[in-house]
């Protein structure tokens, strides 16, 4: 029968706490990139998307 | 030889630790200054891309933090000051923080360059250099005026923020540039006639030990000069006003009256109080740079209600 080791040693927390981090930070990297995009092709009169955006926006300034 | 590696188990990095990497507290400076920067710009930027752009010009602050401490490692183990950084401390290997400051050197210049432009992203890199190369490299351990160069590096954040916005340079974020360039000398000088310092015995050259405390004090004094002309022409430029003007005339007032006094006190008067002017000049400047910029925003946002600007 294996033995298993089951005793949780500090180490162990200093490694999940680096990867829930860089998990984190990995999950905010691509939340940045989707909102970058939305953010400029949204408002690129240039695009579909952005068009209609840009149309309200000179209405707006008129 | 063993054929067992063992980890010292007290010395595995966390998270914590390769945030300390990036000095999260010179990341605040950063944020805020060009956050100012960016405001205060002529123009204006989608909230979101500007959110970004603050984020990546903090992360390219901070990864110039780890390329220093990755430089520094020898002599951050020799002060008290600095003994407890994480490559010293043994929790992050040398060759860890220079992976680290490198790749987000570059993610952050790319990213900045993406949400913005290529001068936002430009002078990003330029600053990352300039702290590295300049400073931390070349510099910091040759000159007693590494203060100065240290001080630039860190005063690009405005600059970055503004153009961020315009994709240009111009008279206002110069100055913006050039009033944080001014202010570390007299700061930090005024600090280093205090605190005792153990930077001879790491070799770095300090202006009050290679050229003595007499010439520290005429230099506070001369550089004192040079803000206040600074921060009174940035009032001049279109990010001032008669609000910012009444305040940085009254502040560089104090702080100039500050610097005289420093420049005319003796070595002896200042073991007498326990060096109490110096405190009290070193614990104003802090202020005085958080007033400064933070009058410009006060400025912004009287113009909005038609109350400010010239």
């Amino acid at each position: 029968m294996a033995t298993q080791i089951r005793a949780e040693h500090e180490l162990h927390r200093r490694r999940l706490s680096r990867n829930v981090g860089l998990g984190v930070v990995l999950v905010l990297f691509v939340g940045i990139v989707y909102g970058l995009t939305i953010a400029k092709v949204g408002t690129d009169p240039n695009d579909d998307l952005g068009a209609p955006w840009a149309a309200a926006q000179e209405k707006a300034a008129k | 030889m063993s054929d067992i590696t063992s980890i010292p188990e007290d010395r595995d990095a966390g998270f914590g630790d390769y945030v300390a990497l990036l000095k999260p507290r010179v990341m605040s400076l950063v944020v805020f200054t060009a956050l100012v920067g960016m405001l205060v710009a002529p123009g204006g930027i989608n909230p979101f891309v500007g959110l970004v752009a603050i984020l990546f010009i903090a992360i390219g602050g901070g990864a110039s933090g780890a390329l220093n401490m990755w430089w520094d490692a020898d002599i951050d183990a020799k002060m008290r000051r600095t003994i407890k950084r994480p490559i010293p401390a043994g929790k992050v290997e040398p060759g860890e923080a220079l992976g680290l400051g490198l790749g987000l050197a570059g993610i952050s210049v790319i990213m900045l360059f993406l949400a913005t432009n290529w001068v936002a992203a430009g002078l990003l890199a330029f600053t990352i250099f300039f702290y590295v190369v300049i400073y931390t490299m070349w510099l910091k351990r040759w000159t007693p005026q590494n203060i100065v160069i240290g001080g630039a590096a860190g005063a690009f954040p405005p600059m970055i923020g503004w153009a961020a916005v315009t994709g240009d340079i111009s008279l206002a974020s110069i100055l913006m540039f050039a009033l944080t360039l001014a202010w570390t000398p007299p700061h930090f000088w005024s600090l280093a006639l205090f605190v005792k310092s153990d930077y001879k015995d790491a070799g770095v050259p300090m202006l009050t030990v290679t050229h003595g405390r007499r010439v520290t004090r005429n230099h506070i004094l001369g550089y004192t000069f040079v803000l206040a002309a600074v921060a009174v022409g940035l009032g001049l430029t279109s990010v001032g006003g008669p609000s910012y003007m009444v305040v940085a005339v009254v502040m560089n007032a104090i702080f100039i009256k500050g610097a005289v006094d420093i420049w005319r006190r003796t070595d002896e008067d200042s073991e007498a109080d326990s060096h109490l002017v110096e405190r009290k000049v070193f614990k104003f400047s802090l202020l005085y740079l958080f007033v400064h910029f933070g009058m410009l925003l006060v400025e912004l946002t009287l113009t909005r209600f038609g109350m400010g600007g010239w």
